[in-house]
């Protein structure tokens, strides 16, 4: 059994908002081993960017951790005081958000907003030897180091995403999570900008989760796939797995739902919508939409088991159905 | 079929900036076009962002006037058309657009939006004739009209949304639909509905498809052929499978090289040595190959000769020297769909 480096055990965040308590990650059981880089896919509204913030303790009100625990290594998240949760981040586990645009301080320059986040935990030295450590970090990135001199307006959006990668790994954390970190560039930025972040956790052998919906990216980057649907894991399995021997009806059609250049043929979608997280679901919160519902599916939720190969489903179907 | 809606030499430049810092953008650089109706093809414009593609997709709407040359609807200028040709114009020309949240009236119900084209074009006799129609258009696009009508936009997903626009689309049954970017902001999972949706229009109306679209692996999928934009220009268009799978142009290859493989058996194209990004400091003028300052096999000519489209294959032409030997398209004679 490989090393953990971080681990979720029941997780579950809840909503209250007008409309009642919205369920958005239901309980989640899920372990990220060192050096691994870990997919999280799922629909909008399916609770990755939830699961995300909880693990980051950035949930705010009127979302609330109702239960579980987050250990990072030997240190539960939920127990420790905010000032050592502020410690904690950066330095042991960082987050590299969706829209760098918006993550920037528009009015400081990059170079001193990331040597504020080297002060804002203690890096000692002169101001010199700070400003040529954010040097350094811009060219790990493969940016030009004059970038520090530049206001984030100045950059193009592939830029400014590599800045917050610059920004994520300043202080050599263990964990990093990247929420669709390039889902606001173009394909051929894209690609640039998750070679550099590739080449860096290699590196580096830094733990990854990267969230997305991006099926292609999530194929190309990661060791194995956890499949989220209505706040649950459904499925979690190496990511050649995921694609070939997909084990939950859900994965199975999204995998088939992709639109690919290698031959055409009739596109097909998932039919139905996800269900709303407001009412209590009874059942499988995929059976409206399962081709292979059952009678059990409708009464008794499944759990997240033991599948096939280093793999867990959550599914009432007989192991290998689906092949 | 006949010829529908014609780009002839359409260049549009925006200008940004006060009286000192003024800047001049080139957004569309002399695209000529022809789209048809009846031939029943669907035709992808694909390229990043600014590379001009909802520019020119504007262009031919309607909705922009371009800068030099002009659009011709059934041999008439757009900009100059009457009222009786306005009005078939805007029935013969749909429009799809990226955000399915920002073409609706948050005010009014779902209902409103196929009651006006229904008043507006007579599409109907009676009340029932009408409801008729509407529930026959809600369900060609795979939605239940008992849940669709009666609602507001906000009670609906992204993805009803967007397939209520198809429904109107295929109410109106016009001769030319252009689609920008119809499904980025749709999950995954309904992107298919939507884009089948779309192809079954063609299929059963032959309806013709502009397709504007950064992403290649749906354009693949819809598209009979494609147009890819780099800056302005169109630099390779053709049959969807010869550019996509043996792509000519080099910014072409970095594209297509570029998208990740949604299987992990297949690897991701390695870019190293392909191109580089792009250089600030020079300025691309109209007199040279737009891609030449990140090309890795640029020569001296590229900078300074017009290009010409090239034909590359019965199918395909490309706006490269490394193609120089086939032979020259004349420029009055392109692209028609």
């Amino acid at each position: 059994m490989p090393e953990t480096a971080l681990t979720v055990r029941d997780l579950v965040v809840h909503f209250h908002t007008r409309d009642g308590v919205v369920r958005a990650v239901d309980g989640i059981d899920l372990d990220l081993f060192v050096g691994e880089k870990l997919g999280l896919v799922g629909e909008s509204g399916s609770g990755k960017t939830t699961l995300a913030l909880a693990i980051m303790r950035m949930i705010k009100p009127p979302g609330r951790v109702k239960s579980g625990e987050i250990m990072l290594g030997d240190v539960d998240l939920q127990s420790v005081s905010d000032a050592e949760m502020r410690n904690l981040r950066s330095s042991e586990i960082a987050m590299i958000p969706q829209g760098a645009m918006n993550a920037l301080n528009p009015v400081r320059r990059i170079g001193a907003q990331i040597i504020d986040g080297l002060v804002d935990h203690d890096q000692q030295g002169s101001q010199e030897s700070l400003r040529s450590r954010a040097r350094e970090l811009l060219e790990q990135v493969d940016l030009d180091a004059e970038i520090a001199d530049r206001y984030p307006h100045q950059l193009s959006g592939g830029m400014q995403q590599r800045v917050t990668i610059a920004m994520a790994i300043s202080l050599g954390p263990k964990v990093i999570i990247a929420d669709e970190p390039t889902s606001a560039l173009d394909v051929v930025v894209q690609r640039h900008v998750i070679d550099t972040f590739e080449r860096i956790q290699t590196a580096s052998g830094t733990s990854v989760i990267l969230v997305g919906h991006d099926m292609g990216l999530m194929a190309q980057f990661n060791d194995r796939i956890a499949v989220m649907y209505a706040g649950r894991i459904v499925e979690i399995a190496p990511v050649a797995d995921i694609f070939a021997r997909p084990q939950h009806p859900y994965t199975k059609l999204l995998v088939s739902s992709l639109p690919h250049t290698r031959n055409k043929e009739v596109m097909k979608g998932i039919p139905g919508l996800p269900p709303s997280l407001v009412e209590p679901i009874s059942g499988c919160p995929f059976n409206p939409r399962c081709p292979f519902v059952m009678e059990k599916c409708l009464s008794i939720r499944p759990e997240l088991t033991e599948g096939e190969q280093d793999s867990k489903v959550a599914c009432h179907l007989p192991a290998g159905a689906l092949a | 079929m006949s010829l529908l809606l014609e780009a002839r030499d359409v260049t549009k430049v925006f200008v940004t900036g006060g009286f000192a810092q003024q800047q001049r953008t080139l957004a569309v650089d002399r695209v000529t076009l022809n789209l048809s109706s009846g031939t029943g093809s669907i035709v992808a414009l694909a390229g990043e962002s600014g590379s001009g593609k909802t520019t020119l997709g504007r262009i031919l709407l309607g909705l922009e006037s371009p800068t030099q040359g002009e659009v011709l609807y059934r041999g008439h200028d757009i900009a100059k058309l009457g009222k009786q040709e306005r009005r078939s114009f805007r029935r013969d020309v749909q429009a799809i657009f990226q955000d399915p949240f920002a073409v609706y009236n948050p005010f009014y119900k779902i209902d409103h939006i196929f009651n006006v084209v229904i008043g507006k074009y007579n599409l109907a006799s009676s009340k029932d004739e009408a409801r008729h129609l509407v529930e026959q258009a809600i369900q060609a696009v795979g939605l239940r009209p008992d849940e669709t009508l009666g609602r507001y936009p906000h009670q609906l997903s992204g993805g009803q949304r967007q397939r209520v626009i198809v429904a109107r689309v295929f109410l109106l049954k016009p001769k030319i639909v252009i689609a920008d970017e119809p499904v980025s902001m749709v999950d995954a999972s309904l992107r298919a509905t939507i884009l089948e949706a779309l192809r079954a229009l063609h299929i059963n109306f032959q309806m013709s498809i502009l397709y504007i679209t950064h992403d290649l692996n749906t354009a693949y999928q819809v598209a009979d052929n494609i147009m890819i934009m780099y800056r302005g220009s169109i630099v390779e268009a053709g049959d969807v499978e010869q550019v996509i799978n043996q792509p000519e142009h080099p910014y072409t290859k970095l594209l297509v090289s570029s998208i990740p493989p949604p299987d992990p058996t297949k690897k991701w194209i390695d870019l190293s040595g392909m191109a580089s990004p792009p250089f600030k400091g020079m300025t691309i003028d109209q007199k040279m190959c737009k891609f030449v300052d990140r090309c890795s096999v640029a020569f001296e000519e590229c900078t300074s000769s017009d290009l010409p489209f090239f034909r590359t294959s019965d199918r395909r032409i490309t706006r490269c020297l490394l193609y120089k030997d086939s032979s020259p398209v004349p420029r009055d004679a392109v692209l028609d769909y």
